[in-house]
């Protein structure tokens, strides 16, 4: 009974060390990792209100601070509304064409009443997620490429026009940043949803069957009613994560002839920043864009609950 | 499913089946693509013959005949460079994955404890970390103060935990059974003892997924490596030589006779197309041996942490 009670609270200030120590210094390692590559990293935003100097230091005399300056710099100039503009507009294509997809997708092969059939689909949908953005890319612009790429091989064979070049032309080349993004994300992000699926109580399906109820009703009146929580925590992060961009797909996707819809915040960032060292300007305009996220998420979630859903926290 | 279907349902299986099909083919032709012109001639796939089968180019009588050749996969093998590349990528995703699955476990373990104090603010602390990052300028100036800057451990140290990853771990330690832990403190093993012989054992399946993503991640990465290695070309990883390779910032370098007659552009579309399967092969092999588990581990990390 005394060692029973070893496991249960209330016990003193010397007993509870003596038990808990080794979790302490467990943790000790991950806490240093948190500490110095995220929140450290984080005071460096100071830049973005001082003129940086890159060989005196962040704190140093020779960055002296200058207030809102960078951001009034990146407020007037072309290229960052420019890059906002291009951000906003690729995230909010993306959540149109491939939020849906995986959805549609899922509910596609949970109707699917062939298992063998159905393995198979996963095994090849799932593959392309584990392509990395310069392969995906460059698949990209092998098959539109306008002399050898297999569509433009294909367009002037059977229309006789062309050949197209996709990847030069502004509209057609954010067709295709869809495109691709779609088609490397959207057997992965059905996973979830068939785990959702997986989950609903079967009985409602064998009662909507006693009361004759189609493939049609049971979708609509069961299978998505039951997975719509999920739907709402995914919808709800991605808009959070509608100014947040990551650096490898548009930076493997874009050309300089299509910079001017293609140049978002992070190849913005990238190439002012790193190449041109234009550091404080760049912290400054990353800063907007995480403050930015930050209000989205909240937002999205704020808005969610008072929809009466469950929300991501 | 019932086994008596009417001819409306046995209507749509079908429908579905079909679209199915078109899907299959929509991410394998892309794919096959790939692998045709990694395996034609080079001349085939410049003059647009390579569909989704290899084509051999025969260079005396300038025919061109379905059929399967090496010499691209021949090119971009007896670059050093480049097989010296894919061998530190090999080492490095080892390392990292080593790495990353240790300090996973370190960090999800501790915080099962419900009686721990500090938990809270601890999670705090690092779920935080998700929502709000310091964004590239500051970190990149953290690595240069911290010299990191085209040191091999800037691929290894600052993204070794995930805290995605780390969820999807404790969730699925969340679902052991307590009594299993308290009969062991009962014979008095300590925290130590009981990550080892009961926890790590129990979640075996769901170290094998986070493995596969950490790998994967690893071998697929090449953002820090472009912010980070510029001056360091032997630390630069495959998929940066990739991006290279195919900007034409370098060729394949093979100093061999057939080159300097220069029957062979140095990095032809077909070279390219090899190299890119040959990155591309490791991921190949290892996929289908963990596809079971990694539904496993999405579904975990389904459940809100």
């Amino acid at each position: 009974m005394a060692k029973k009670l070893y496991a249960v609270k209330g016990l003193g200030p010397s007993s509870y060390l003596k038990r808990s120590w080794m979790l302490y210094l467990m943790l000790a390692l991950p806490i240093a990792f948190f500490v110095i590559f995220r929140y450290i990293p984080m005071t460096n935003i100071v830049i973005a209100f001082k003129d940086y100097n890159i060989f005196q230091g962040v704190w140093s005399k020779g960055s002296p601070w200058v207030g809102v300056k960078w951001f009034q710099r990146a407020f007037a100039s072309r290229d960052f509304w420019n890059a906002i503009r291009n951000t906003l507009w690729l995230n909010f294509l993306d959540l149109i064409v491939g939020f849906p997809a995986p959805v549609i997708l899922a509910l596609l092969l949970n109707e699917l009443v062939f298992k063998g059939y159905k393995k198979l689909t996963q095994t090849v949908i799932y593959l392309p997620h584990f392509l990395s953005w310069i392969i995906v890319s460059s698949i990209a612009s092998r098959l539109l490429a306008p002399t050898s790429g297999v569509v433009n091989i294909f367009i002037v064979e059977t229309f006789g026009i062309g050949p197209i070049d996709f990847l030069m032309d502004k509209g057609l080349w954010v067709m295709t940043y869809i495109f691709f993004g779609v088609w490397k994300e959207m057997g992965w992000g059905t996973i979830i949803y068939l785990a959702a699926i997986t989950g609903i109580n079967p009985e409602l399906y064998e009662a909507a069957e006693v009361d004759g109820a189609g493939r049609w009703r049971k979708l609509w009146h069961i299978t998505l009613p039951g997975i719509r929580p999920t739907i709402v925590v995914l919808l709800i992060m991605n808009i959070g994560r509608i100014l947040g961009i990551e650096l490898d797909r548009p930076y493997t996707m874009m050309n300089n002839i299509v910079i001017e819809v293609a140049d978002v915040i992070s190849t913005l960032v990238y190439r002012v920043g790193i190449r041109s060292f234009q550091f404080s300007l760049t912290s400054a305009i990353g800063l907007f864009q995480s403050v930015i996220c930050v209000v989205f998420l909240f937002g999205a979630n704020t808005l969610a609950k008072r929809l009466g859903e469950r929300g991501i926290w | 499913m019932n086994n008596i279907r009417t001819k409306e349902a046995r209507l749509g299986d079908f429908i579905i089946v079909a679209i199915c099909f078109c899907v299959i083919m929509l991410c394998m032709l892309p794919m096959l693509n790939l692998l045709a012109q990694s395996l034609s001639s080079s001349q085939a796939v410049i003059n647009g013959k390579v569909s989704f089968t290899p084509v051999f180019h025969n260079m005396q009588e300038n025919t061109y005949k379905p059929g399967i050749t090496l010499e691209s996969y021949r090119y971009v093998f007896l670059d050093p460079a480049f097989s010296r590349s894919m061998w530190w990528t090999g080492i490095l995703t080892v390392i990292c994955t080593f790495v990353s699955l240790t300090m996973t476990v370190l960090c999800a373990y501790p915080l099962t404890y419900d009686w721990l104090k500090g938990k809270g603010i601890i999670n705090t602390i690092i779920i935080f970390t998700m929502y709000f990052g310091a964004g590239t300028i500051p970190n990149y100036i953290l690595m240069k103060t911290l010299g990191l800057l085209n040191n091999p451990l800037v691929l290894i140290i600052p993204n070794c935990l995930s805290v995605f990853n780390m969820i999807i771990l404790r969730s699925f330690l969340f679902g052991i059974p307590d009594s299993l832990r308290e009969s062991a403190e009962i014979d008095g093993a300590n925290p130590l003892t009981v990550l080892l012989k009961i926890y790590l054992p129990l979640s075996l399946p769901v170290l094998a997924t986070l493995a596969l993503f950490y790998a994967v991640g690893r071998w697929n990465g090449f953002g820090d490596a472009l912010l980070y290695i510029n001056a360091a070309p032997q630390w630069v990883p495959i998929q940066l030589k990739l991006w290279q390779l195919i900007q034409n910032q370098t060729a394949i370098d093979v100093s061999t006779v057939e080159m300097v007659a220069g029957t062979v552009p140095r990095a032809s579309d077909a070279i390219k197309a090899a190299a890119i399967m040959f990155a591309t092969v490791p991921i190949l092999i290892v996929y289908p041996w963990l596809q079971r588990y990694f539904i496993a581990g999405v579904t975990i990390g389904a459940v809100k942490g």
